[in-house]
C-alpha cells in the first residue's frame, strides 16, 4: 500500500518574476515622468496604423516614442519611423507576447526623462498578453469593425484587463454592417464601465477624442501623484 | 500559446522550493484563476512535455480551478461569477464591481517524498 504523500505548503505566484519587473518599470516610468500606453489586439486590427497616426499627431507637441513587438519582421518599426518619433522594434521570435523583461531590456539605452509618452505595441494576440503586466499606465484593447461584434465574448480576459476599448476601422463599419450597439454591449458585458471609443485612423474620424483621452489620463496620473 | 513557458516556470519554482527542503517532488498543486489567461488543458499537456526526461517525470500536476469572485456594489457582497463572459451579479443582475479573486496562478503546495 502506498503511503499518503507528504504535502508542503508553498504559495508562490507563477508570474512573480514578470510582476516584479513590471513593478520596477512602473516606478521608473513615474520617476521619469513618462506616461506609458500599451496596445493589444488580434493581428490586423490596426494597431500599427493607429500608432503611426498617433505618433505623427503628437510629435511636436509632446516628446513621444514607441516600442513595437513583432514575431519576426521589422516592417512595423520602419513604417512608424516615418512619424519622426524614436521607434524600436522588439522581435520576439517565437514568443507570442511581450514580457516586462523585454520592455526593460529594450529601454536600456533610452533616457526616459526625455519622454512624455511611450507607446508599446504588443504582438498581435488576444490571449497570451493578458497574463503579462508591462508596467504600463494605460492598456488599450483594439477591435476592428471587420472582426465581428462578439470579440469581447471570445476573449473576456484581455478585455477585462484593459483600461480603454478602441473600435478601429470605423470607416468600414457600414460596408461590413457593423452593429455598434451590439459591440458596445459585448464590451460592457465583460468589462462593466470600460470606456469605448470608435475611430478611423485612416480618415481621422474620432482621432481627436482619442488623443484627448490619452493626454487627459496622463494629466490625471500627475494629479494623483501630487495628491499623495 | 504561452502555456509551455508557464509550465516551465511552475516546474522551476517548485524545484527551487524542493531543493531548499531537500525533498523530491511527486506532485505540484496549483490554483488556476479563471481570469489568469491560462488554459487548463494546454497547461496540463505542457506540463507533461516539460517534465519528460527530468527528475519530475511521472509527477502529477493537480489543478484547482478558482472561479472569479466579484464584489457586487448593489448586494454589497462578494459573488462568484458563473461565466467570465458576463460580469454581472448572479443574484441581482447588476454590473459587477471589483474582482476580488480569480486572477491568480499560484503554486500552492508540493507533494513530496521525504
Amino acid at each position: 500500500m502506498r503511503s499518503e504523500p507528504r504535502i508542503v505548503e508553498v504559495r508562490q505566484n507563477v508570474f512573480r518574476q514578470n510582476d516584479g519587473i513590471a513593478r520596477e518599470l512602473r516606478t521608473r516610468f513615474r520617476d521619469a515622468g513618462v506616461f506609458v500606453v500599451s496596445m493589444v489586439s488580434s493581428p490586423g486590427s490596426g494597431k500599427t496604423m493607429l500608432l503611426e497616426k498617433t505618433l505623427t499627431a503628437m510629435h511636436g507637441d509632446w516628446r513621444v516614442a514607441a516600442l513595437v513587438g513583432d514575431l519576426a519582421t521589422e516592417n512595423d518599426a520602419r513604417r512608424l519611423a516615418r512619424s519622426g518619433a524614436p521607434v524600436r522594434q522588439i522581435v520576439t521570435g517565437t514568443v507570442c507576447h511581450l514580457e516586462a523583461a523585454m520592455v526593460r531590456d529594450s529601454l536600456a539605452e533610452w533616457k526616459l526623462e526625455e519622454l512624455d509618452f511611450l507607446f508599446i505595441e504588443n504582438v498581435g494576440n488576444l490571449v497570451c498578453p493578458a497574463s503579462y503586466d508591462l508596467g504600463e499606465d494605460l492598456r488599450l484593447v483594439l477591435m476592428s469593425v471587420t472582426e465581428g461584434e462578439d470579440k469581447p465574448q471570445k476573449y473576456p480576459t484581455i478585455f477585462h484587463g484593459a483600461d480603454i476599448a478602441v473600435i478601429t476601422k470605423a470607416d468600414l463599419a457600414q460596408a461590413v454592417e457593423f452593429d455598434r450597439a451590439a459591440a458596445r454591449d459585448a464590451v460592457q458585458a465583460v468589462a462593466p464601465g470600460l470606456p469605448v471609443l470608435e475611430l478611423s485612423a485612416k480618415t481621422g474620424a474620432g482621432m481627436r477624442e482619442f488623443l484627448e483621452l490619452v493626454v487627459s489620463r496622463r494629466k490625471a496620473r500627475g494629479k494623483k501623484e501630487t495628491a499623495q | 500559446m504561452h502555456e509551455l513557458s508557464i509550465a516551465a516556470s511552475i516546474v522551476d519554482l517548485a524545484q527551487e522550493e524542493a531543493e531548499k527542503l531537500g525533498v523530491r517532488i511527486t506532485g505540484i498543486h496549483v490554483t488556476l484563476g479563471a481570469l489568469c489567461g491560462v488554459v487548463r488543458e494546454a497547461l496540463e499537456g505542457s506540463y507533461e512535455m516539460v517534465v519528460a526526461g527530468t527528475v519530475l517525470e511521472g509527477s502529477r500536476l493537480i489543478i484547482q480551478e478558482q472561479p472569479v469572485i466579484v464584489y457586487c456594489p448593489k448586494c454589497r457582497e462578494p459573488r462568484p461569477l458563473p461565466s467570465i463572459q458576463r460580469f454581472v451579479c448572479p443574484e441581482c443582475d447588476s454590473p459587477a464591481g471589483e474582482v476580488i479573486d480569480g486572477k491568480e496562478l499560484q503554486v500552492t503546495a508540493l507533494e513530496v517524498d521525504s
